[in-house]
C-alpha cells in the first residue's frame, strides 16, 4: 500500500482527477474558455503521449510529429468540404492515412540514427507542410473552416462541448493505457531493448527494424487521431497545425513532463499550456505587490519567464517534472 | 541567359549566407556535440544590433563592426551562463533548453526594440548596381555579401587548418579529455568557439537584414535551412557545410525561378501553377531525405570521429 502512495502517484491521480471534473467546474463558474482551453490541452496531450511512445521508449526522436496532426486534421477538413461529414468515414480514413504515411517515412527514416533521424523526420514533415500550403482548393496558406463537425448518426454529438471534452479525455486515457500496455508487453520490451543496444538485440535474433517500424506506425496512427480531434475542436484546419514549431512544442511537452513514464507527457502538456495561459496573470499579480502603477503591458512578456523556466527544468530536473516528483520520495 | 546568371548569383549569395550561419552551428554541433536551436536568435540579435549601431554612429562599417563585437560578447555570455552546463547531456535536453532560450530572446528583443521590425539602411556606395559583364548589372550589396562570405570561409579554413588554435579545436573535437589532460583550457576554448559561431550568425543576420528587415523570429525559418545544410554536409565538417550551403542555396533559388516553367512543359498550366510552389519549397527537403537515405551520415562526414 505504501508503494502506491508516492508523491508522484498522488500528482498523477490529482491531474487525472482535475481533468475529469473540469467541465463541471467550468460550468459552475460559467467560464467556457476554460473548457475550450482544456479540450486543447487534452488533445495535444494525446499527441505528446504518442510521441513519447517512440521517443521515450523507442529512442526515435521524431521532429516531425506534427505532420500526423496535420494529416488527421486535413482528412476531416477535406472530407467535410467535399460533403462527407460522417465520422465513420473520416476517422478510420484519417487513421489509415496517418499509418500509411508513418509506414513509408518510417521505412526510410529508420535507416538513420540520432540527429540524422531527428532531421529526416523534420524533412518529411516539412514536405507535408508545403503540400498543405499548395492545396489552393482547400484554402492553401489561409486554411479552411469546417462547418460541420464529424457526424456519428445519433450516437454522439460532437458539437456539445462537454460531450466533446469527455470524448477527447476518453481517447487520452485509452491512449495512455494502450501505451502502458505496449511498453510492458514483449513487443515493447524488444523496442526498448533496441533503444539501449540495437546490435545486441539483433544478435540474439530479433528483427528490430520491423519492431521499431511497427512502433513508429502505432504512434503515427495515434497522433493522426489527435489531429482528427484537433480539427473538430477548432473547426478549422491550416498548415500552421503542422509547422515545425508545433513538433517542437510536442517534444517540449514530453521532455518537460518526463519521458521515462507513460503519464509524463500528459503532465508536461498540462504544465506547459496552463503556464502559457497563467503566466501573464501571474506577472500582473506579482508586479501588483511591488508597485501600484499600471503594469498590464508587462503581461505580454510572459515568454521572458517561460524560456528560462524551461532551461532551469533541463539544468536541474533531469527526467522532467516526473523525474522531479520521483526524486522527492527518494529524499 | 541574363536571368540564369542573375539567379545563379542570387543562389550563390543565399548559399554563402547560409554558410555563415551553418559554420557556427556545425562547429558547435561537431565539437561540443550541442544541438543549438537558439543559433537563430543570435542571427536575429546581430541584425538588431547592426540596425541600432549604424543608426547611432551614422557609419555603416563602424556599426557593423560594433554589432559583430556585441554579438560575440552575447554569444560568449550565453555559453558561460547556459550552454556550458548542457554539454554532455542528451540531445533532447539541448532541444528543450535552447527552445527556452528562443522564447527568451524573442521576448527580450520585443521588450527592447518593440514589436515592429527595424530597417538597416545601406550607404549609397553599396546601394547601387555594378556591371559585372558587358550589359549585365548586379546589386553591389549582394555582390559584397558573396565577397565577404568567401573571405570569411577562407579565413575560417586557414584558422582551423593552419593555426595553433585551429589545431586545438580539431583536437578537442576528436578527444576532449585528452586535450584537457595536456593542459589546455578547454572551457575557454569552447567559450571562444561558441562566441565566434555567434558572431558569424550575427554577420549573416545583419547582412540579410539589409535586404529584408530585422524582425522577431527571423532566425527560426532560416535555422531549419542551416540544419539541413549541416546534415547534408555531415555534422562537424566545415568543408561539408561550405559545399552543402552553396548546393542548397543554388537548388532553392534556381528551383524557385525555373521549376514553374519546367513543369509547364510537362503538366497542364493549371496543374503546374499548383504543383510548382509546393515542389520548389519542398525541393531541399527532398534532397536532404534523398541524401540521408543513401548516405545516412551526410555527404562529407567529419573524419576522426
Amino acid at each position: 500500500m505504501n508503494d502506491l502512495l508516492t508523491v508522484r502517484n498522488i500528482v498523477v491521480a490529482a491531474v487525472a482527477g482535475v481533468l475529469l471534473i473540469l467541465p463541471i467546474y467550468a460550468q459552475a463558474i460559467g467560464n467556457l474558455f476554460l473548457l475550450s482551453l482544456f479540450t486543447r490541452i487534452v488533445i495535444l496531450a494525446i499527441a505528446a503521449v504518442s510521441l513519447n511512445l517512440i521517443m521515450g521508449f523507442g529512442g526515435m526522436v521524431s521532429f516531425g510529429h506534427a505532420a500526423y496532426l496535420g494529416i488527421g486534421g486535413y482528412v476531416v477538413g477535406i472530407l467535410a468540404h467535399e460533403g462527407v461529414s460522417s465520422g465513420f468515414v473520416q476517422w478510420p480514413l484519417a487513421m489509415v492515412l496517418s499509418g500509411l504515411f508513418a509506414l513509408v517515412i518510417g521505412a526510410l527514416c529508420l535507416r538513420t540514427r540520432g540527429v540524422y533521424f531527428i532531421m529526416i523526420t523534420l524533412a518529411f514533415a516539412q514536405m507535408v507542410y508545403y503540400v498543405a500550403v499548395a492545396l489552393d482548393r482547400y484554402g492553401g496558406d489561409d486554411g479552411l473552416t469546417i462547418y460541420r463537425r464529424s457526424q456519428f448518426a445519433d450516437a454522439i454529438d460532437l458539437s456539445n462541448k462537454t460531450v466533446f471534452y469527455y470524448l477527447c479525455l476518453g481517447v487520452l486515457f485509452a491512449a495512455v493505457y494502450l501505451v502502458w500496455r505496449i511498453v510492458n508487453s514483449r513487443f515493447g520490451m524488444v523496442v526498448q531493448g533496441a533503444r539501449s543496444n540495437d546490435r545486441r538485440m539483433r544478435t540474439i535474433g530479433f528483427p528490430t527494424f520491423r519492431y521499431r517500424l511497427a512502433c513508429f506506425v502505432i504512434a503515427g496512427v495515434l497522433c493522426g487521431l489527435a489531429g482528427v480531434l484537433l480539427a473538430n475542436h477548432t473547426d478549422f484546419i491550416s498548415p500552421a497545425m503542422m509547422h515545425w514549431t508545433r513538433s517542437g512544442d510536442l517534444i517540449v511537452m514530453a521532455v518537460l513532463g518526463g519521458m521515462g513514464s507513460v503519464f509524463g507527457p500528459v503532465i508536461g502538456a498540462v504544465a506547459l499550456l496552463v503556464l502559457e495561459e497563467a503566466l501573464p496573470y501571474l506577472i500582473e499579480f506579482v508586479g501588483g505587490i511591488f508597485t501600484s502603477q499600471d503594469i498590464t503591458t508587462a503581461r505580454e512578456y510572459w515568454q521572458l519567464i517561460l524560456g528560462p523556466m524551461l532551461l532551469l527544468v533541463v539544468l536541474f530536473a533531469r527526467g522532467g517534472i516526473d523525474g522531479l516528483l520521483a526524486d522527492i520520495r527518494r529524499g | 541567359m541574363l536571368l540564369l546568371v542573375e539567379q545563379f548569383l542570387n543562389g550563390l549569395q543565399f548559399g554563402l549566407l547560409l554558410f555563415l550561419l551553418a559554420a557556427g552551428l556545425t562547429l558547435v554541433f561537431g565539437i561540443m556535440d550541442l544541438v543549438n536551436l537558439a543559433h537563430g536568435s543570435l542571427y536575429m540579435i546581430g541584425a538588431y544590433f547592426a540596425a541600432t549601431f549604424t543608426a547611432l554612429t551614422g557609419n555603416f562599417i563602424g556599426g557593423v563592426m560594433l554589432a559583430l563585437i556585441a554579438t560575440l560578447i552575447v554569444g560568449m555570455a550565453v555559453e558561460v551562463i547556459a550552454m556550458r552546463r548542457l554539454y554532455g547531456r542528451d540531445h533532447l535536453d539541448h532541444v528543450l533548453g535552447t527552445f527556452g532560450l528562443i522564447l527568451f530572446f524573442n521576448e527580450l528583443v520585443r521588450l527592447i526594440w518593440g514589436p515592429a521590425g527595424m530597417n538597416l539602411t545601406l550607404p549609397p556606395w553599396l546601394n547601387t548596381a555594378v556591371e559585372i559583364a558587358p550589359g549585365v548589372y548586379y546589386s553591389a550589396y549582394r555582390l559584397s555579401i558573396i565577397v565577404v562570405a568567401l573571405v570569411v570561409a577562407l579565413f575560417l579554413y586557414l584558422v582551423i587548418m593552419r593555426t595553433r588554435i585551429g589545431m586545438l579545436i580539431r583536437a578537442g573535437a576528436s578527444n576532449r579529455e585528452m586535450v584537457g589532460a595536456l593542459g589546455i583550457n578547454i572551457k575557454l576554448l569552447y567559450t571562444f568557439v561558441f562566441g565566434v559561431g555567434a558572431a558569424l550568425a550575427g554577420l549573416a543576420g545583419l547582412m540579410q537584414a539589409a535586404i529584408l528587415t530585422a524582425q522577431i523570429g527571423m532566425g527560426e525559418n532560416i535555422l531549419i535551412l542551416a540544419f539541413v545544410v549541416i546534415i547534408i554536409g555531415g555534422i562537424g565538417s566545415i568543408r561539408g557545410a561550405f559545399m552543402a550551403s552553396i548546393f542548397v542555396g543554388l537548388i532553392d533559388t534556381i528551383g524557385r525561378a525555373f521549376l514553374p516553367d519546367m513543369l509547364k512543359a510537362v503538366l497542364s498550366p493549371a496543374a503546374a501553377a499548383t504543383v510548382a510552389p509546393a515542389l520548389s519549397s519542398m525541393l531541399i527537403y527532398l534532397v536532404m531525405a534523398f541524401v540521408l537515405v543513401l548516405r545516412p551520415e551526410g555527404l562529407f562526414p567529419a573524419t576522426g570521429k
